[in-house]
């Protein structure tokens, strides 16, 4: 095995995970490299849990390899669990247990001793901003702060690598924004971080590098600003107009085109020169003798990368979402 | 079909278990007992006490001997096995079915070093923890009733823990079958409460039909009753030896069992 696969926080070749015969996973290839906050991004069941699950040692491999901190994850799951925080989907708290307790109580699973835990715990809550709850019953906590203990709980053993499944799915704006900057703190402290999300705001906000993943499959991989660069373009001008009218403005301003996305009674027209396009688009206009009854330019964002790559926005359910959970996976809740 | 298929072929596999890290969940789990043990005990201690009232008092002052006891001497040392197993058997079921259900206790503690096998094998150790607790603390009422005879009946911890095992591995197996609370009630309206009424807790079961005499020898509560009740009295006889063994022997048995099927029901 090649040094660089090994010096690979994750290695992942040709990862398969299959429930029954939904293939919720299909063949992945990619690799994070240490100090790294790389990100999935995809819609609901697009296969981002069930990829983080067979990292984190939940999910048993399909097929494929997987070689996490440079061991297979299929032989050497303990190991490399001792290594990992991990914060699940669904916080799974010790809802009868203080905060500190809970801190305390998973440091046991690491083997950590109780008097460095008691410290840890200490520090962590500090971190948090939970050390004023510490004699608080979980039960008792904001949604916000629990996912604040979840995350906290995963630095107990000062993980090499923090798996986070989306970890701010279900929390109010300001809760999320406290939770994405001790985020951006671990991540300048060194701390290498797999993200998954399907919030484009949390992947641009915190992700180095980012995969793009729909149905399984992988649809592109790069830094955002590339991913936007490569795909859509610098700006996006928003139309509102007869369709009647879409074929011919494309045509028309296809030289400083770089893509066009048709959504619903929308056009958009992707190009790096914003104000070029929307003078060209006047003058189609007054040529015309017409109105659009919408207009807008803006700069592009990862959103309009996905739009590009699989033709619907993230909040559109993948038909297929249900169906990991219906098989049990990890983020089974209906026993 | 498949699934049985692949559970015999399981049971010859060894299990994953870090000893250590087991009694790590079976602390999880003592530390969430200890906050709120007042109200448990109360609950499945004063159940039993009302058995005793209401049988070994009331009732019992119509019957003037079984096998030569007084009916409380027959009854109360059998309480002492049934409030066990009342409490393993709710621990094993609706309890840790919130644990590796709703709650996500288990995929909280299954991504550290922790197996699943080490996870289930540490509510195995519990569930036959709480069973021995309880069957004490009732063992404190019966010396309490003077009934208690001889030293011997301090043995009675060793059956009581192995039916107290049994009754974490039968209920964990149902556990993870179950596909909702409700399902809970079959195993107690099925199998519990038939196995407290007709295994020699309340009366002998040469009562019983003589065809279906066989019955109560297929139920852990049986065989425990058995050594129990004359440990108790100070009747200690060979034929417990037997009891002990068939204890043992089905203890084991179904030892690997849950372990394969938590484990099937979770990870997919």
């Amino acid at each position: 095995m090649a040094n660089d696969t090994k010096n690979k926080v994750i290695h992942a070749k040709n990862l398969t995970k299959c429930f029954g015969t939904f293939t919720a996973v299909n063949g992945v290839n990619f690799s994070v490299s240490r100090g790294e906050c790389f990100g999935l991004l995809g819609p609901n069941g697009a296969g981002k849990t069930s990829i983080a699950s067979m990292i984190f040692g939940f999910s048993p491999l399909t097929e494929g390899k997987l070689l996490v901190l440079g061991q297979d994850i299929e032989t050497e799951a303990r190991k490399i669990k001792a290594q990992l925080g991990v914060v699940a989907q669904d916080d799974n708290l010790d809802p009868e247990l203080t905060v500190r307790e809970n801190l305390l109580v998973y440091a046991t699973y690491f083997s950590i001793q109780p008097a460095t835990a008691f410290q840890r715990s200490a520090d962590i809550l500090d971190f948090m901003d939970l050390s004023a709850k510490a004699d608080s019953v979980v039960q008792e906590l904001s949604g916000g702060m629990k996912r604040r203990l979840t995350i906290g709980r995963a630095l107990i053993n000062q993980p090499e690598l923090l798996i986070l499944d989306e970890p701010t799915t279900g929390l109010d704006p300001y809760a999320r924004h406290i939770v994405w900057q001790r985020l951006r703190q671990l991540k300048e402290k060194g701390t290498t971080m797999l993200l998954t999300t399907h919030y484009l705001e949390e992947a641009s906000q915190l992700c180095d590098r980012l995969m793009i993943i729909n149905a399984g499959s992988i649809l592109a991989e790069g830094t955002p600003f590339n991913l936007i660069e490569t795909h859509v373009g610098q700006f996006a001008l928003e139309l509102e107009i007869e369709a009647q009218w879409y074929n011919k403005i494309e045509q028309w301003c296809s030289p400083l085109l770089k893509t066009s996305q048709k959504i619903g009674n929308t056009l958009i027209l992707f190009s790096d020169q914003g104000q070029a396009l929307t003078d060209k688009i006047t003058t189609f206009f007054a040529n015309n003798k017409i109105i659009p009854s919408y207009q807008r330019l803006r700069p592009t964002n990862l959103e309009d990368v996905f739009l590009k790559l699989t033709g619907k926005t993230l909040d559109t359910s993948d038909p297929h979402e249900t169906v990991p959970t219906e098989h049990g996976g990890y983020q089974n809740g209906n026993y | 079909m498949a699934t049985i298929k692949s559970l015999l072929r399981n049971m010859l596999t060894k299990p994953d278990i870090n000893l250590k890290l087991s009694l790590n969940v079976f602390s999880r789990n003592l530390r969430v007992f200890r906050k709120t043990w007042k109200a448990n005990l109360m609950f499945n201690f004063l159940e039993p006490m009302l058995y005793l009232w209401a049988m070994g008092f009331g009732l019992g002052v119509y019957i003037s001997q079984i096998n030569g006891l007084t009916y409380l001497e027959f009854l109360a040392p059998a309480l002492i096995a049934s409030s066990a197993m009342f409490a393993t058997t709710y621990e094993m079921t609706y309890s840790s079915f919130a644990r590796m259900g709703h709650e996500k206790i288990f995929h909280g503690i299954v991504v550290t070093p922790v197996s699943m096998d080490d996870i289930v094998f540490g509510e195995i150790l519990y569930g036959t923890f709480k069973g021995v607790i309880y069957g004490l603390v009732f063992f404190l009422v019966v010396i309490f009733f003077g009934i208690v005879k001889s030293p011997l009946s301090l043995m009675l911890i060793l059956p009581l823990t192995l039916m107290a095992l049994i009754f974490s591995n039968l209920s964990l197996i149902w556990t993870s079958i179950a596909p909702n609370y409700d399902s809970f009630g079959y195993f107690f309206t099925l199998f519990i409460s038939p196995m407290f009424l007709f295994s020699g807790v309340f009366f002998p079961i040469e009562s019983l039909p003589i065809g279906l005499q066989f019955l109560p020898g297929l139920t852990p509560l049986y065989h425990t009753v058995a050594i129990i009740r004359p440990l108790v009295l100070g009747q200690v006889a060979w034929d417990l030896i037997g009891h002990l063994i068939w204890l043992t022997v089905v203890a084991l048995i179904t030892l690997r069992i849950p372990l394969i099927m938590v484990k099937n029901k979770l990870i997919k």
